[in-house]
């Protein structure tokens, strides 16, 4: 073994076998720590899901669903609130589809890329950081009151009511008018603390997801299919709308889905622009109140008693959990089965 | 100027009607980059045309530039005028979607559309609002694709189910749905195994009875088969640190790849260069 | 060049002088063109529709907040400077409306969970990426995911009926063995910390890894060829090669516990104080804000304008947050080239 360089000097490579051994050393231990980081989650996971099952299952009963809320735990049931989820997030899914779809549509193909083009994204970008409660507090303010410009007495008020709105005073006042004298095709305004208002809310939440899963799977489509399409004489939109958004729907599709599921979880935004904890009813029209599944776990996890606050708590969990799950694997589904494999 | 002489070798004004595309000073830009100047040449009809060259001289370039597909990138300009059927196809009021139904083009790699073989064909005339009879036509531009009897039994099937081969005829039956006069292919065999090549080649001779082909290929023999007339693009040696493309001759195939009248074409037909 | 005829119809010019004529392509240019620019016009909105909700929070935040602010039980100095939040105290004076105690509560709990979230978060994407076989990766990187996915609400739960029980009977067991005397209150933000900590783990580890993953391999072979171990490939190049997008992730999930509503409403508590203890109860803006929306303040009233103010100022926070974490990951990018 050479112990000297070119220039006779001792190398200074001399004895780093035994750092090596050390190193070595680290580096095992280290990737202990590493592996315990990744498990940590893991195992908070499972705890949680053990702890829910053990407090929950045991009171899991149709009258979760079949029942409203009541002060008995025995009688207990979420029926509005899983009800009022389902049709808050139908709205929003209807709502979303067209507004996000649209937009990465303008985005991806059609937008100019100038200073405009970029501000656009960056607003989309910060919109996806701002917290969930924000929100809220945008739906109360917008459609839950109209920024109080419909105070009565108020120039927007009285345009209204001199075109025929009705003013109706309750709980929080608003403005009804008739369509066509059909009794229950009506329209009110402001929409108050309606199922309405909690869906177009939820709308306007998960808008920069979808737009941004939305942008992915229509990047995604490869290039030379539109050229193809260009060359056939296809004016823009018909490659877009023939070629490009089929191509791309599993993946749209996909990303509504999961964004439809955070939505369900959500329940700050909706405690915020007015939903209610008390319903003992189903909504008939969308200018109903509403109550929705998140709001009644968190109602009953307030209550003193064990039996909710631990118990049906949980149940509920369940119930949510298992919805979720439905609509995960439905998105996963849709993804595997639809995904074009391009050869 | 020397270009002047190398205009549609040898015709006379009476056959006009014999030029079915003709390009006079093209220059492209794209953005503050001159890609290609100086680009005058008439393309004879029902004849085939080779553009050959070294890579990134201009010839993809000039052929899209024959169905404006170059609008499509950001930041191209085109100076000139190219003359289709006795009509300036950049003249301002032209609609660049209506050139491109007229002028087929056929791209290197295969692209048929994740869709069926029936609706692959059906495409083009489906969006430019064809009248007439679907199934007649999608049969007939599959036989002149040399496709049909390969595929009849499978119309439904998935058109990126089938071969290399088959998937650049299926492109190319595709392309003669919209009924164009000319039809432009950029490389269209190169990623095509010999016997797809070949086929590919036969084809070619069969549509020039009723089309005109103009075909971009790296590949000199290919271009010494098929092609009546040959196109050399290359550098601009004057500005040789620019890559400029421009057109060094223009002529019958026979003439340029046996008695080249300028010394840079005959280096690369013999492999000298390129 | 002769005109092939001298017909003015643009469609005559272009057709051929050929014996078949073309059946059949029955479009108005004119119709296609309204067509086109109409759609253009759609979904043009529907891309600028996002500047709409943009200006909408502002306005929708900010309206109220200004009308809070004009009354003149309070002032804006006194709320960002005071120390004591007492919205439902009397006499309704400024002093009772210092938001330094919630603004307290949600750095705390965001701090706490940054401190638990952040090392356990790089470790795992540190293991994802550079250890972990494909296979298991496949398998972990979903699990991880799906922590991520659960509802906010439910980890509120886990947090009081699971985290909380086993903080107090650990230290419970402490303070015999060790004599120690430490209290932990039911409701505390140590809790509530452990909880928002498991929810952000998953994004640190997510931005984390795919900025490592993004670090070339040919980076990792030269330090490999130079008689590297893994572990110092992977702390010594591959980390400071990833960093910008490293710090990005830190910086955004410090904004997501910033925001976070429903677990710390249920698991931190309802008190607002200025306390750096733990252990105790204390009560963040959005708790604030959900308390009060919760007990159906009419929209006119002092409280009921007040969470405007508070909201605000949140919107204020976690807006800078995401705009330093553009910043980082703009000026640290390494180039590789």
């Amino acid at each position: 073994m050479m112990a000297g360089t070119a220039q006779g000097q001792v190398s200074g490579y001399i004895g780093i076998e035994g750092r090596r051994a050390r190193r070595n050393i680290v580096g095992r231990v280290f990737s202990v720590v590493l592996l315990m980081c990744t498990l940590f989650g893991l195992v908070m996971l499972a705890a949680l899901l053990v702890d829910i099952a053990i407090e929950g299952a045991p009171w899991l009963s149709p009258s979760l669903w079949q029942n409203y809320p009541s002060r008995h735990a025995e009688k207990a049931g979420m029926r509005s609130g899983i009800v009022g989820s389902l049709i808050v997030i139908g709205i929003t899914a209807l709502a979303s589809f067209p507004l996000g779809v649209g937009a990465a549509i303008y985005l991806e193909e059609y937008a100019p890329k100038n200073r405009f083009t970029n501000f656009i994204l960056v607003n989309i970008s910060n919109l996806a950081g701002v917290p969930s409660i924000v929100y809220g507090m945008l739906g109360l303010a917008v459609f839950g009151r109209l920024f109080g410009l419909l105070e009565p007495g108020s120039a927007f008020a009285d345009f209204l009511t001199s075109i025929g709105f009705q003013f109706q005073s309750g709980g929080l006042n608003y403005y009804e008018a008739q369509l066509f004298n059909i009794p229950w095709l009506s329209i009110r305004l402001p929409f108050g603390r309606s199922i309405l208002a909690g869906g177009l809310t939820m709308t306007l939440l998960i808008l920069p997801v979808v737009i941004i899963a939305a942008q992915e799977a229509i990047r995604a489509v490869p290039a030379s299919v539109r050229q193809a399409a260009y060359g056939l004489g296809a004016t823009r939109w018909q490659v877009v709308s023939r070629t490009v958004i089929p191509i791309a729907m599993p993946g749209i599709m996909t990303g509504m889905i999961l964004a439809i599921s955070r939505a369900i979880g959500e329940t700050a935004p909706l405690i915020i622009m007015g939903a209610f904890t008390f319903v003992a009813f189903l909504p008939e029209s969308v200018w109903d109140r509403f109550t929705a599944m998140p709001i009644q776990i968190y109602n009953w996890i307030t209550l003193p008693q064990d039996e909710f606050r631990v118990h049906l708590a949980a149940a509920g969990i369940i119930v949510l959990l298992a919805i979720l799950l439905t609509l995960n694997g439905i998105a996963i589904f849709l993804r595997n089965r639809f995904q074009i494999d391009w050869q | 100027m020397a270009q002047e002489a190398l205009k549609s070798n040898g015709s006379t004004p009476a056959a006009d009607q014999d030029i079915i595309i003709s390009v006079n000073g093209l220059a492209v830009y794209y953005g503050e980059k001159l890609a290609v100047r100086d680009i005058s040449l008439d393309f004879k009809r029902h004849h085939i045309t080779a553009l050959i060259g070294p890579s990134g001289c201009g010839k993809s370039t000039l052929l899209r530039c024959l169905n404006r597909m170059n609008d499509l990138i950001p930041g191209a300009r085109v100076e000139g005028s190219v003359t289709y059927n006795g009509e300036n196809i950049y003249a301002p009021g032209t609609d660049p979607v209506d050139v491109r139904r007229r002028v087929g083009m056929v791209f290197q790699k295969p692209n048929p559309f994740p869709k069926s073989i029936y609706d692959n064909v059906a495409f083009g005339p489906r969006i430019n609002g064809y009248r007439g009879n679907m199934d007649e036509l999608v049969e007939r531009c599959l036989r002149q694709a040399a496709l049909w009897d390969e595929v009849k039994d499978q119309l439904r099937e998935s058109g990126l189910a089938l071969s290399g081969g088959q998937q650049q005829r299926l492109c190319i039956a595709r392309a003669l749905a919209t009924e164009p006069d000319l039809i432009l292919m950029d490389e269209p065999a190169s990623a095509l195994d010999p016997i797809a090549t070949l086929k590919i080649e036969e084809l070619m001779y069969e549509l020039k009875e009723q089309y005109t082909i103009i075909i971009v290929t790296h590949n000199m023999q290919q271009a010494a088969r098929v092609s009546d007339f040959t196109a050399f693009l290359s550098v601009d040696r004057e500005h040789i640190d620019d890559r400029i493309g421009i057109l060094v001759e223009y002529g019958v195939t026979e003439q340029i790849f046996t008695k080249p009248t300028r010394q840079e074409t005959e280096d690369y037909v013999s492999g000298r260069f390129g | 060049m002769a005109d092939i005829t001298s017909s003015v119809d643009g469609a005559a010019v272009l057709n051929p002088p050929r014996t078949r004529r073309k059946q059949g392509y029955r479009q108005s240019r004119l119709v296609r063109n309204l067509r086109e620019s109409i759609i253009h016009a759609l979904l043009f909105f529907a891309g600028a529709f996002s500047i709409l909700v943009t200006v909408g929070i502002i306005l929708s935040l900010f309206v109220d907040a200004v009308g809070f602010f004009q009354r003149p039980e309070v002032t804006l100095w006194k709320f960002l400077t005071g120390t004591t939040w007492r919205p439902l105290g009397q006499p309704v004076v400024p002093d009772n409306f210092g938001v330094l105690p919630l603004v307290n509560g949600t750095i705390m709990i965001g701090a706490l969970s940054g401190l638990i979230a952040i090392p356990l978060g790089v470790g795992a994407a540190i293991f994802l990426s550079e250890y972990a076989p494909i296979q298991v990766r496949n398998v972990l990187k979903p699990i991880l995911e799906i922590l991520a996915g659960v509802p906010t609400v439910i980890y509120g739960y886990f947090a009081i009926t699971f985290i909380t029980p086993q903080l107090r009977s650990f230290v419970e067991w402490l303070n015999t063995t060790v004599g120690t005397d430490i209290r932990v209150d039911f409701f505390n933000a140590l809790s509530a910390s452990v909880v928002v900590a498991v929810m952000i783990i998953p994004m640190v580890a997510s931005i984390s890894e795919d900025a490592m993953r993004a670090v070339p391999t040919s980076l990792r072979q030269a330090a490999y060829g130079l008689g590297a171990t893994r572990f110092e490939v992977a702390t010594r190049v591959v980390v400071p090669a990833a960093l910008s997008g490293i710090l990005a992730s830190f910086i955004l999930a410090l904004s997501r516990a910033v925001g976070e509503t429903m677990a710390v409403t249920i698991a931190a508590g309802a008190t607002p104080k200025m306390t750096l203890n733990p252990l105790t109860s204390v009560q963040t803006m959005t708790a604030f804000i959900v308390q009060v929306s919760f007990g159906d303040a009419p929209s006119g009233s002092i409280n009921g304008q007040s969470i405007f103010a508070v909201g605000a100022l949140l919107f204020l926070m976690t807006l800078f947050m995401n705009i330093v974490s553009n910043i980082v990951v703009r000026r640290f990018r390494e180039e590789y080239e």
